[in-house]
């Protein structure tokens, strides 16, 4: 500091950019900018309302397993929260804030009894970010409250994993970054999609960093805490049939299985799913019972025909049976017969799995049966249903040993006895059996099955219902086979001597229908909506998501680089894989975001002269920032005298053409730009 | 911050240019213009910068101990823009010319407004912050070019180092800071420090003020290019269509004063500039002439303009 600098002149002025263009862009700022930085960052309308947009979607987000008073009334506070602040700037008064905080807590407990687990947890969350809305008056309290939005919005996805709430919660990310966006102190007022404007550009330029991260981050082996808790609802097909049960299954489109298949698919009438068999009725319900837990060796199989195996992706259900079209000949990995057949695993399925199964369809299931299985295939209840029993007798009696005629007899009466299909079937009384089969006459399939196999064993022909799916959607783009809950479906196997157990559908002897769903056992193809048809075709996308980015294990990130010849991948080399790509990814990133914009000439005359000057800038003869055209024109003249009357030319076409005529036209340009590309120095000794 | 972890951070900095120069390198001046390139930005998360990321670390072993792939995309996605967004905070100042200062004028002890005038390089960039002297300022700039009104502190006449200056930026997020120091080479001229309210220099003969009528024409002459203004006399010269000066008598008390170092004997130097300084001002904002006699004997005056002004406080600035 003892040195003296180079004083400016008396009145301080400075030197100003010689070219012209950079006075031409207005100063913006204003003189005398104040000074921010006593005051706090101030939460302007803005910040505030993007703020309030990103809690809104938080809500939607977890909206389906919110309570509804606690979602309206969040919805309610937010709103009047949003209202007052945009009226007035007051606070909310502490006492009403206190009061909130502890409510809050106290409704959750006393709705689910614990404020731990997921629900609750979820629930309290989502409270609490709109009680820390109320409080928000600067600038930090806004972030604080934007990142808990983004924690609480993941917290969303523990409850669903599908594409259409994964898109849901990236978009709210971005009212999220357009309010942090908007809390910097920026002079220029712009509209509220600009400030969504950088946080939709850093989303979509961080899509491949994320993906790398995705595919690398090591999985952990073992949770680190306990997985979610037990209340967890189990979907899909239940052991237990009672009238009405079905119906919740039978309106439900979320779907159940996906199925490829090796060869062809087999056609619509055979797609039968066996997952659960039913032997016990109590009268009003049919469950495997003592049957169906005993651990009998399966019934013995002989196949007609060939086998051909399908993998079937199972959606999680948490229960223990799998499903299995027709017979399948061996039991998959990991899973058990039961003694009919059916496939049964030790954990309850909590996750997607995939699993392949041979089957046949032509078969005879146990030729030679157990006696005791026979038994309880004829178990009947006690003092139900006497008018089915009677009737049940009298095919019995008139035709006698000829259980195939009785068969057809009660397939007869299912068609022509006035029954009909109606999902909104009248409730049926004590003597279930007999109100359907002789009052209502209107069921669905359970009714159907049970019906029909009460009148089985009352004739003494064993039988059993089976419960599982029929039909599904083939999508012949992608070739697989779209089983949804809507298609779940209840039949009955009698057993008939030299036969086996026989598949019999009597739900497909009803001709009226009252009112169906598009699946349940009934063919509707001729009144296909188109939109359930864009729906299922559309299916293929949420197939892609679930076998490419839920179904990435750990074991198959461990095989990830097999075909480059890495077998298995510890998480060491996970790690080192992750850190070179984002190294990787960084030093583009790098590249892209720090190159220099190329100062764009502003018109053609301007292109032309700088391509002169870089000319003779190879020749040494660089134009400083401070000299006009005339003086650099006058410098290369002198410089390169071998080039001095062209120079002399150009100098003098340029000036007039700048300087001449405010816009210069586009004819002479042309000639001066010709002019300059054939303008060569040569013979320049140094 | 308040001003004693201000002064403490201050005394901490002048340690560290002291005993540590490679680090505090950057901190020499330059002149201008200056430009902010890479290996001069530096960034940092903010305290939101790393509440966010305490946040994804949580998401992160959320995701993977309920062993939910979608969660863990998202939060692979969110960490993935949380580091886009320190690329960006550093794309905001990279490129940054300052190209010149611009200085108004202040007597010492005032602050001082300078205009920094920057060169954004070819694209808008918004929401920048610069620090004066523990003041901050948030400006945007266009393309082409832009400006930004400071102040800076003075407290000594003559020559003043510009301050340092730290540019800074927290897009888009707010959650990474780029911040680079800039300390130009430029200096500015700053008046002494001006002491009012003093009685006036003593003149040499009190005139007896004359009467000065609006149509005396012996106190008339014609406009000379320098005369002040408000001594035209507007009346005669609306019927003469001319402008004509209405000049009183030279005896009179509207003869230049006289400023005299000498007349301030026995106050130390500082404090006679002062009070010279003061006298010119007030001379100034009356309208008066006067004349300037300075310790070397150098005489500046008699004169009453803008530029005799200037010329006067320069000087005294100047004075060894």
């Amino acid at each position: 500091m003892a040195m003296h600098p180079q004083p400016p002149t008396l009145a301080a002025q400075a030197v100003y950019p010689l070219d012209s263009r950079a006075r031409e862009a207005a100063i913006f700022s204003r003189r005398g900018s104040p000074d921010i930085s006593q005051s706090p960052e101030s939460l302007d309308r803005r910040a505030f309302d993007l703020l309030c947009l990103s809690v809104a979607c938080v809500l939607v987000a977890h909206l389906t397993h919110l309570p509804p008073w606690l979602a309206a009334a969040l919805s309610g506070l937010l709103f009047l929260r949003w209202l007052q602040r945009r009226m007035q700037r007051g606070r909310i008064p502490a006492l009403a804030r206190i009061a909130l905080v502890v409510a809050l807590p106290l409704a959750i407990v006393t709705t689910y009894g614990t404020p731990f687990g997921r629900v609750p947890g979820s629930a309290l969350a989502v409270g609490l970010l709109v009680l820390k809305l109320l409080e928000s008056e600067r600038g930090r309290d806004a972030r604080m409250a934007v990142g808990f939005c983004c924690f609480v919005l993941m917290s969303a996805l523990l409850f669903t994993q599908s594409l259409a709430m994964t898109l849901l919660v990236a978009l709210a990310l971005l009212p999220a970054f357009a309010c942090l966006r908007a809390l910097q102190p920026d002079a220029q007022s712009h509209t509220y999609l600009r400030a969504f404007a950088p946080g939709a550009w850093l989303l979509l330029a961080a899509s491949p960093l994320a993906l790398l991260g995705f595919v690398f981050v090591p999985r952990l082996s073992t949770p680190l805490w306990g997985a979610p808790g037990a209340d967890n609802a189990r979907t899909g097909v239940s052991d237990r049939m009672a009238p009405g049960d079905f119906r919740d299954l039978l309106i439900d489109d979320s779907v159940a299985m996906r199925i490829g298949f090796d060869g062809a698919p087999p056609p619509q009438a055979a797609r039968y799913f066996r997952g659960l068999v039913l032997w016990y009725f109590d009268g009003r319900a049919w469950s495997p019972g003592v049957t169906g837990i005993r651990n009998s060796p399966p019934e013995p199989l002989r196949a007609h025909g060939a086998a051909f195996g399908y993998d079937i992706t199972l959606q999680p259900t948490r229960r223990h049976w799998l499903f299995a079209l027709d017979v399948p000949l061996d039991a998959p990995d990991g899973t058990t017969f039961g003694a009919d057949r059916t496939l049964n695993r030790a954990k309850p399925v909590n996750d997607a799995i995939t699993y392949h199964v041979d089957s046949v369809s032509h078969y005879v299931l146990a030729p030679q049966p157990d006696p005791r299985l026979l038994r309880d295939a004829l178990q009947l209840p006690e003092g139900f249903d006497p008018r089915a029993v009677s009737l049940a007798q009298s095919w019995r009696a008139k035709h006698g040993n000829d259980n195939p005629a009785i068969v057809r007899e009660a397939l007869q009466l299912f068609r022509n006895g006035g029954f009909a299909y109606n999902l909104a079937a009248p409730p049926l009384g004590r003597d279930s059996i007999d109100d359907f089969l002789f009052g209502t006459k209107q069921g669905y399939c359970e009714h159907y099955a049970g019906a029909f196999t009460f009148l089985m064993r009352a004739a003494g022909i064993p039988a059993r219902v089976v419960a599982g799916y029929q039909g599904g959607f083939w999508n012949a783009y992608a070739n697989y086979l779209l089983v949804r809950q809507s298609d779940a479906h209840a039949w009955s196997e009698i057993w008939l001597a030299g036969r086996g157990w026989v598949r019999v559908d009597p739900t497909a002897m009803v001709r009226r229908v009252i009112t169906a769903s598009s699946g349940g056992g009934l063919d509707l193809g001729s009144g296909d909506n188109w939109l359930i048809g864009l729906r299922d075709r559309l299916d293929i996308v949420n197939r892609l998501w679930d076998r490419s980015v839920l179904g990435f294990s750990a074991l198959r990130q461990s095989e990830l680089l097999a075909p480059f010849g890495i077998a298995h991948m510890e998480w060491g080399e996970l790690a080192i894989a992750l850190a070179a790509g984002i190294v990787v990814m960084l030093g583009i990133g790098m590249l892209i975001a720090l190159r220099r914009p190329r100062v764009r000439p502003r018109d053609a005359l301007e292109a032309a002269q700088l391509r002169l000057q870089e000319k003779l800038a190879k020749q040494g003869c660089a134009r400083a920032p401070q000299e006009g055209p005339r003086d650099f024109f006058a410098r290369c003249m002198l410089a390169l005298p071998g080039v001095r009357t062209e120079l002399a030319k150009l100098a003098q076409q340029y000036l007039l053409l700048r300087y001449g005529c405010p816009t210069p036209p586009a004819e002479p340009v042309r000639d001066y730009s010709r002019a300059v590309r054939a303008f060569r120095v040569r013979g320049v000794v140094k | 911050m308040n001003a004693a972890a201000r002064t403490w951070r201050d005394a901490l900095v002048q340690r560290a240019e002291r005993h540590l120069p490679a680090l505090t390198r950057q901190w020499q001046p330059e002149p201008l213009p200056i430009e902010l390139h890479r290996r001069r930005i530096y960034i940092l998360p903010t305290q939101s910068g790393m509440g966010f990321g305490v946040l994804l670390v949580a998401m992160l072993l959320g995701a993977l101990n309920y062993q939910n792939n979608a969660a863990l995309l998202l939060t692979c996605l969110l960490g993935a823009a949380v580091i886009n967004s320190m690329l960006s905070a550093f794309r905001a100042l990279h490129g940054l010319r300052i190209t010149c200062i611009r200085a108004e004028h202040a007597c010492a002890g005032d602050p001082l407004p300078l205009h920094l005038e920057f060169d954004a390089g070819g694209r808008a960039r918004a929401a920048l912050r610069i620090d004066v002297d523990h003041a901050t300022y948030a400006f945007s700039l266009q393309p082409r070019f832009g400006e930004v009104a400071v102040t800076m502190p003075t407290d000594r006449r003559g020559w003043n180092r510009v301050p340092r200056m730290r540019i800074s930026s927290t897009l888009p997020f707010g959650l990474f800071r780029a911040w680079s120091w800039v300390m130009p080479s430029h200096a500015v001229l700053v008046y002494p420090r001006v002491l009012t309210g003093l009685p006036p220099p003593p003149q040499e003969d009190d005139g007896v003020q004359r009467a000065n009528g609006e149509d005396d024409y012996a106190q008339l002459r014609e406009y000379r290019f320098g005369d002040a203004l408000k001594r035209v006399a507007w009346k005669t010269s609306a019927r003469h269509d001319r402008l004509l000066i209405r000049e009183l008598d030279a005896a009179a008390h509207d003869a230049p004063q006289r400023f005299d170092w000498a007349m301030l004997h026995g106050l130390d130097r500082e404090t006679r500039i002062s009070r010279l300084a003061g006298w010119v001002h007030q001379a100034h904002a009356a309208g008066r002439g006067w004349t300037l006699v300075l310790p070397d004997a150098r005489t500046l005056g008699p004169d009453a303009d803008n530029a005799h002004y200037h010329r006067c406080m320069t000087a005294l600035a100047l004075l060894p």
